[in-house]
């Protein structure tokens, strides 16, 4: 069996209770680094992403869904029944051993499983909880179920999308706030690590995902409250550029970003374009010119895009010196030769489905890069070596629990 | 947590939140601007719509809890000084274009050598190499390269931005635990490193289910408008709903992970008479997320958006609260400073802007740890605020420092 390497988080142990996409992602910024990350899962009521589309083949099952599949590398499965009580008291043994405790369900969960910190540090003192869930605990909507989906809308940022006469869109990864979430979650889980290690003392970190989202939208906030200002839906407009659009591209479907800031990137790109007499054309020459006949100038732009590649567009702006970039699809994106250079994707052999791109590192540290170790896990893959491993049962003992359906 | 920390932040607007996390968990971070403030200080909004740099609410929002000084790193001398600071500070945070420092002398390999255990953290549109390293991107082109962008709008229509910057978000969030994993690693070993962050990597990390469509059926998920394609195989299913006075967040998920929530709001409705036989036959809980059908879907959406149309968001979140139905209001921002949620757990906080004669509100912390507290405890620096207490700690007497001053290099 794949093991996790030597790495930064080696001597590291998390027990993690997670659901969807918020506990996946923040156990990777771990795992990937060395930690062992056990997750309890669970085949009666299996992860929200064991059954979400797309299935390999169209084939349903919970080992073969995509989407749990791209984010789950590096991590040990371990199933419980959490209905049992022999499970609850494995769950206890696995935290006497761990570092760190993290979860992301709605409050009341683990409360119900007596498996809260008040509970938790009876029986390891120094243990780190790390709670990640919709709204935090404690307050009025705490036990309200919430998805991204959901929390997307609470969060005010659809109000920054679509046109200034239309209506909010959602963003167009749906569960939006989901990625937000784990990285202030982390950041604070290692400070929480750091600080144990240096005080002997363990903490309760309580995060929402609410809250941690609307530090992406900051200044708008700050607006409302200073200048009483809601916000205004402006398209792919920006006050202080011009051109700064989306411009359309030989092909179906195919778009290009141009973005203008200078006078320099100006002269440049009316070279590109071909019209060096736009360049100083009274109706285009400065910024407020160019906001002001920006229509205008949109349509000149199209015109001279829709005959090239949306690629063509951006390397010929890019050789100039002009903010551009191609709008990429998931096709763009899976071939696309930086993110393959920076090491995105970890094509992996998953048992159930063979070679399979799972999602890889978030940045590149010099030192101590993040490792591609093991694929995503099935169901319960790693249940009996955990318990052997790591909780030292005998063959005999297993074989009773199993028996009793605590790992079911 | 992490009080015996300095950073020096060299940031624009892309690193900003590296900073601002780095600050909250309590590490000294300092502001490095050049002589008469940094450029992203122009950024606006503006505290009462005034154009000035010590009035960019862009500006504070992500500098509380730093100090600052002002330094000119492209002078020899104020390179001299910078290297001084590198010496006593664990982080450097940086977003010039990959090669910059190195070309002032300033760069990792040099910084290293004065400071075994620097940690040097550069967030970039792109990375600091590969085929795009020298592209020069805006947070919509990193937007637009991340594969956020294209999912964005209408099925009919363009592309939409989100019209608040967002790349440099997700880096700079990023960033501060790349920092952290090098400094957990550097309290082990005593060596630092170089962490390498990019806004494309980073708003791209979370795709949803994207990348798995493409590789396994090659389907590209399209713009859909107010609905989300993709949560199951061959369906849409609306995300955006309106109701009475706004807009409701609520998605129709089968199975046991969306099943309690749909059953509590068709008990709302058959109390309210507005089920329908159709609806009420559907075994919801026991369908299959991955082979639901469209028809069914639609057969649903029709009745719950007639529905949602005879309630305000404030009626429906109360009730969904009762109810236990997972859904939220599209807030406005007058929403969010008067949400009920947020002010009983005290998220909202004044922070004292004594220059302006005035206190703005801030949140309070994005955690809260049981055993310190990790709030925002004051405001964005003025330029050059700090220079007197900082500069004192690497032995510059407050003549030397006028002269520094006068030479425009401070």
């Amino acid at each position: 069996m794949e093991r996790i390497k030597e790495n930064v988080f080696s001597s590291i142990k998390i027990v993690s209770f997670a659901w969807a996409v918020v506990g996946p992602l923040t156990m990777k910024y771990f795992a990937d680094y060395g930690a062992s990350v056990i997750r309890i899962e669970s085949s009666s009521y299996p992860d929200a992403n064991r059954i979400l589309a797309p299935m390999k083949e169209g084939k349903s099952g919970f080992n073969r869904s995509g989407y749990y599949n791209y984010y789950n590398s590096n991590l040990y499965s371990m199933t419980l029944n959490m209905s049992h009580p022999k499970a609850i008291d494995l769950a206890k043994s696995l935290v006497t051993k761990a570092d760190v405790v993290m979860e992301n369900f709605s409050v009341g969960v683990m409360e119900k499983w007596g498996l809260d910190y008040e509970e938790l540090i009876k029986i390891k003192p120094d243990i780190i909880m790390l709670r990640q869930s919709g709204f935090g605990t404690p307050g009025p909507y705490a036990r309200l179920p919430a998805f991204g989906m959901t929390l997307a809308g609470i969060t005010g940022i659809p109000n920054f999308i679509g046109w200034p006469d239309t209506s909010p869109l959602p963003i167009g990864v749906a569960a939006y706030t989901d990625c937000i979430c784990p990285r202030f979650a982390s950041a604070a889980l290692i400070a929480a690590l750091d600080y144990r290690n240096k005080t002997g003392k363990g903490q309760l970190l309580d995060l929402s995902q609410f809250e941690t989202s609307l530090y992406f939208i900051l200044p708008a906030i700050l607006d409302y409250a200073v200048n009483a200002r809601e916000p205004f839906r402006t398209g792919n407009a920006c006050s202080f550029a011009a051109p700064h659009n989306v411009y359309r591209c030989r092909g179906d479907d195919r778009w290009c970003t141009i973005a203008v800031f200078t006078d320099e990137q100006w002269k440049s790109f009316c070279k590109v374009i071909g019209h060096d007499q736009l360049m100083h054309e009274s109706k285009y020459n400065t910024l407020l010119a160019r906001k002001r006949n920006e229509d205008e100038l949109n349509g000149i732009i199209s015109a001279w895009t829709m005959k090239l590649t949306a690629e063509e567009v951006m390397e010929k702006m890019q050789s100039a010196g002009v903010p551009a970039g191609v709008v990429k699809n998931s096709e763009d994106l899976y071939n696309d030769p930086q993110l393959r250079y920076r090491g995105l994707f970890w094509p992996l052999h998953h048992p159930e489905v063979g070679m399979f791109t799972h999602l890889g590192q978030a940045f590149q540290l010099s030192e101590t890069p993040a490792e591609a170790c093991m694929p995503s896990p099935c169901l319960g893959e790693h249940t009996e070596y955990i318990c052997k491993e790591f909780l030292n049962l005998s063959d005999e003992e297993y074989l009773r629990l199993e028996n009793e359906g605590v790992f079911e | 947590m992490l009080s015996k920390c300095r950073a020096l932040d060299l940031t624009n607007e892309n690193g900003f939140l590296c900073g601002k996390i780095l600050a909250d968990l309590s590490v000294d971070v300092i502001k490095v601007e050049k002589p008469g403030g940094d450029p992203a200080r122009n950024r606006g909004p503006f505290w009462h719509d005034i154009p000035v740099p010590e009035k960019s609410l862009y500006w504070f929002a992500y500098n509380s809890n730093k100090r600052g000084i002002t330094l000119n790193i492209a002078d020899i001398g104020g390179q001299d000084i910078f290297k001084g600071l590198a010496k006593g500070a664990d982080f450097i945070l940086e977003s010039y274009p990959p090669g910059y420092l190195d070309s002032l002398g300033l760069g990792y390999p040099v910084i290293s050598k004065i400071n075994p255990g620097i940690i040097m953290v550069s967030i970039t549109p792109f990375g600091q190499a590969g085929p795009y390293k020298d592209y020069v991107a805006s947070d919509m082109i990193a937007m637009a390269m991340s594969g956020l962008h294209y999912q964005t709008g209408e099925p009919n229509g363009p592309p939409i931005n989100i019209s608040l910057p967002q790349a440099c978000m997700h880096a700079g969030a990023d960033a501060a635990v790349g920092a952290l994993i090098a400094y957990y690693h550097r309290e082990a070993t005593g060596r630092g490193q170089h962490v390498d962050v990019s806004m494309q990597q980073s708003t791209a990390y979370f795709s949803a289910n994207a990348i798995p469509f493409w590789e396994l059926s090659q389907t590209i998920l399209k713009r859909s408008g107010q609905y989300r394609p993709g949560v199951s195989t061959a369906t849409l299913q609306r995300q955006v709903w309106p109701c009475k006075d706004g807009y409701i967040f609520f998605i129709l998920i089968p199975g046991k992970t969306g099943g309690k929530a749909y059953k509590g709001l068709l008990d709302w409705m058959r109390n309210e008479g507005m089920s329908n036989k159709d609806i009420e036959k559907i075994e919801w809980e026991n369908m299959d997320m991955a082979t639901m059908t469209q028809e069914i879907v639609d057969l649903m959406t029709v009745p719950i958006q007639k529905f949602f149309l005879t309630h305000t968001k404030k009626e429906i979140l109360e009730e969904a609260l009762v109810r236990n139905i997972s859904l939220c209001p599209l807030s406005s921002m007058s929403d969010l400073l008067n949400d009920a949620h947020l002010r009983s757990r005290n998220f909202w906080v004044e922070i004292n802007h004594e220059e302006l004669g005035t206190a703005i509100t801030y949140p309070r912390e994005f955690v809260k740890s049981s055993v310190t507290s990790c709030r925002t405890r004051f405001r964005a620096p003025m330029i050059g605020e700090h220079n007197r207490e900082i500069y004192e700690e690497i032995g510059i007497s407050s003549m030397q420092l006028i002269a520094l001053k006068e030479a425009g290099i401070i």
